[in-house]
């Protein structure tokens, strides 16, 4: 087997392509974790992002209407989720699973209607140049639109925490509630805003798989991947940018398996599936043999519902 | 008098239509138990057609979808079977089980059990399709229009049925081409279109500019259309899908066998028995061959499907060696069925082993 530099070039931009959902959910879950809100319900947000989408493209025909629509829809469902977690104070965790289960549900409800009809063809930037430069062309150019967003946005998130008055709130809210409402600041409303902005982010991770990546509607289609940028949050210690490493590296798993396996490498597929929770896990033991990392990364009161009282 | 032939005349109406209605409608239920959703333009939708057919001619039935091949197929069969149903289809192989053990609490309901092979009670059919058949066109077609000489095939689990479509691609692929080569990534999924786009990715990325599959959703068809190289429909028409890439599909088609069976138990003919049809016997069609193959291809195609139909040419016709060279079918022989039914040992030209 000889290693093709543009084949390199191709397996990259196909590990690109698959960590898409995963950044574009993880990063928008990550604002949600940072404000001190755990939403399990990315799975649920995604699957309704993706029906949401597919329906709409094919009733209204507009590719913009339909990206639109699934990320609106992904507010509306995650507004029931900040509904019940910050204004009738109920538990994050028991009401985020419930969402994910709600949502997988409803999606195939609504998407009976939906199943066997072909998708339309999303356009792609740049299409011109893939043959240009080898190794490079095939990764930078050739996209959706979608596809340079997710890559932009753990950029636009990681200055939007540091840099900006509104990241400092947000991060101000998940890391003490109680100072921070001390300031003036309306606590509420701040994660209000912050589950919403995940819920779009997740709509849109579903969106672009119905409507890019497997241009189709199938029941549970986003097959757990939801799941996987929960883990990834957590992955990468709340840190956008290694959201981007870390969306690569378990995106990437299944396509680098399916190239050993046409090389003839074998490996057992069970264990690259748990892979992703494996490394998790791992992450998560070495952070937290370190109090003083946990402290600074983790969000202080993440999870935990705030009373405006007490 | 009058109002006496009147009265007669009536019950002798009602004796004749409670006589019809006695004789017609010893009201035939028949249920199917489907693997995926109804939706999934493949299996569970070929079969779908079938069970729709059956309704045409005029029976009822009912369909539980997206059943797991566990616990929850017994517990399924069970209620199927307590709630009046007269025939019941189990189209999965992983039904096997299930569908015996439960066959043998009801032994006034008759199973169809597809592409199994157990029928340890009276009660139990299995029944399966001669796909095989219809990969030696696709084999056959794949042979010619490769450029690359690399074909790629996203197969989805290591059992006889997998196998022996490889072999049967494999063998007529080489017959008109002996430089190509087949490389097989395993999905390890009937159904998941994300993992399935990716594997045949990965396979055109590899060079292969020709791509087979035997996993049910129509991303391969697709991600074929976007990458430029062609394709082959899964168990239904996927023209729609790849308008570019598919050259044609094997197409499953089980309405008569089901219109026939579901027929048998009305008419108390049901007996049990193994089935297995191919080209011939119409359970296995080749949809439209797409205008880009040349007409010579297309004819040679058309020839082969009628050959095959008519038993004049057999998939696998020796000699047939193995990878390492062992003689599998001796020249001049075919296959025989128990032989193609236990087929585990991939055919000289298929690269890789088969996984554990």
């Amino acid at each position: 087997m000889i290693i093709d530099i543009n084949f390199v070039g191709l397996i990259i931009a196909s590990i690109m392509a698959s960590a898409v959902p995963l950044i574009l959910a993880s990063c928008g879950e990550l604002i949600t974790e940072r404000s001190g809100v755990l939403n399990l319900g990315v799975e649920g947000m995604m699957i309704i992002g993706a029906i949401s989408g597919f329906a709409l493209m094919t009733v209204t025909g507009s590719l913009i209407v339909a990206v639109f629509g699934a990320m609106l829809a992904g507010v509306l469902i995650s507004t029931i989720f900040a509904f019940l977690t910050q204004t009738l104070i109920t538990n994050h965790v028991a009401t985020g699973l419930a969402l994910t289960i709600f949502g997988i549900g409803i999606s195939a409800m609504i998407g009976k209607n939906f199943v066997g009809i072909p998708g339309k063809e999303f356009p792609v930037l740049f299409e011109s140049l893939k043959d240009t430069i080898p190794l490079i062309s095939p990764i930078l150019f050739g996209h959706s639109i979608v596809f340079y967003f997710a890559f932009a946005l753990p950029f636009i998130t990681s200055y939007f925490l540091k840099k900006t008055k509104i990241g400092l709130i947000v991060r101000a809210v998940g890391d003490s509630p109680e100072s921070a409402s001390n300031q003036g600041i309306n606590v509420r409303l701040v994660r209000y805003a912050c589950i919403l902005y995940g819920g779009a982010m997740s709509g849109l991770a579903g969106a672009y798989l119905s409507m890019i990546y497997t241009p189709q509607w199938i029941e549970n289609m986003t097959g757990g991947r939801g799941w996987i940028a929960l883990a990834l949050v957590v992955f990468s210690t709340w840190n956008p940018i290694k959201i981007l490493i870390g969306a690569m590296i378990f995106g990437g798993l299944t396509i680098i398996q399916f190239h050993m396996q046409a090389i003839g490498v074998r490996i057992p597929v069970q264990f690259l599936t748990a892979l992703p929770y494996i490394v998790t896990i791992i992450v998560l033991v070495v952070i937290s043999r370190d109090s003083r990392k946990i402290r600074l990364s983790t969000p202080s009161s993440l999870g935990k519902s705030f009373h405006k009282d007490n | 008098m009058h109002k006496f032939l009147i009265r007669s005349f009536v019950s002798s109406l009602v004796l004749l239509f409670t006589l019809t209605v006695a004789a017609v409608a010893k009201d035939v239920k028949a249920a199917f138990v489907y693997i995926g959703p109804t939706g999934d333009h493949g299996w569970t939708y070929q079969h779908d057609v079938g069970r729709k057919a059956v309704e045409a001619a005029g029976f009822k039935t009912t369909y539980v979808e997206g059943v797991p091949e566990s616990a929850d197929a017994e517990r399924v069969l069970r209620q199927l079977a307590n709630s009046g149903h007269d025939v019941i289809f189990t189209t999965s192989f992983g039904y096997m089980n299930p569908t015996n053990k439960v066959a043998k609490e009801f032994p006034n309901v008759k199973f169809e059990h597809a592409t199994g092979y157990k029928r340890e009670h009276p009660n139990v059919s299995t029944y399966a399709a001669r796909f095989y058949e219809g990969r030696t066109i696709l084999g056959t077609i794949a042979g010619t229009m490769t450029k690359s000489n690399v074909i790629g095939y996203v197969a989805s689990f290591p059992i006889p049925e997998v196998i022996r479509g490889i072999n049967s691609f494999t063998l007529a692929a080489q017959k008109v081409n002996p430089n190509i080569k087949t490389k097989i990534v395993w999905a390890f999924t009937w159904y998941d279109p994300g993992k399935e786009a990716e594997a045949a990715k990965a396979l055109i990325d590899q060079g292969a500019d020709v791509i087979a599959q035997h996993t049910d959703s129509t991303a391969i068809v697709q991600m074929a259309e976007k990458a430029g190289v062609y394709a082959f429909g899964q168990a239904s028409d996927m023209d729609k899908f790849a308008p570019k890439a598919v050259l044609t599909s094997v197409e499953n088609n089980w309405g008569p066998y089901y219109v026939d069976r579901v027929k048998a138990v009305a008419n108390g003919t049901w007996n049990q028995k193994d089935t297995w049809h191919g080209i011939g016997d119409g359970m296995v069609v080749i949809s439209d061959l797409d205008s880009q193959m040349p007409a010579d291809l297309r004819s040679k195609v058309k020839k082969l499907q009628a050959d095959l139909a008519s038993g004049k040419v057999h998939s696998f016709t020796g000699p047939i060696y193995d990878q390492k060279g062992n003689l599998m079918v001796a020249e001049g022989k075919t296959a025989d069925d128990g032989m193609l039914a236990g087929m585990m040992t991939y055919v000289k030209g298929v690269e890789g082993d088969i996984p554990k």
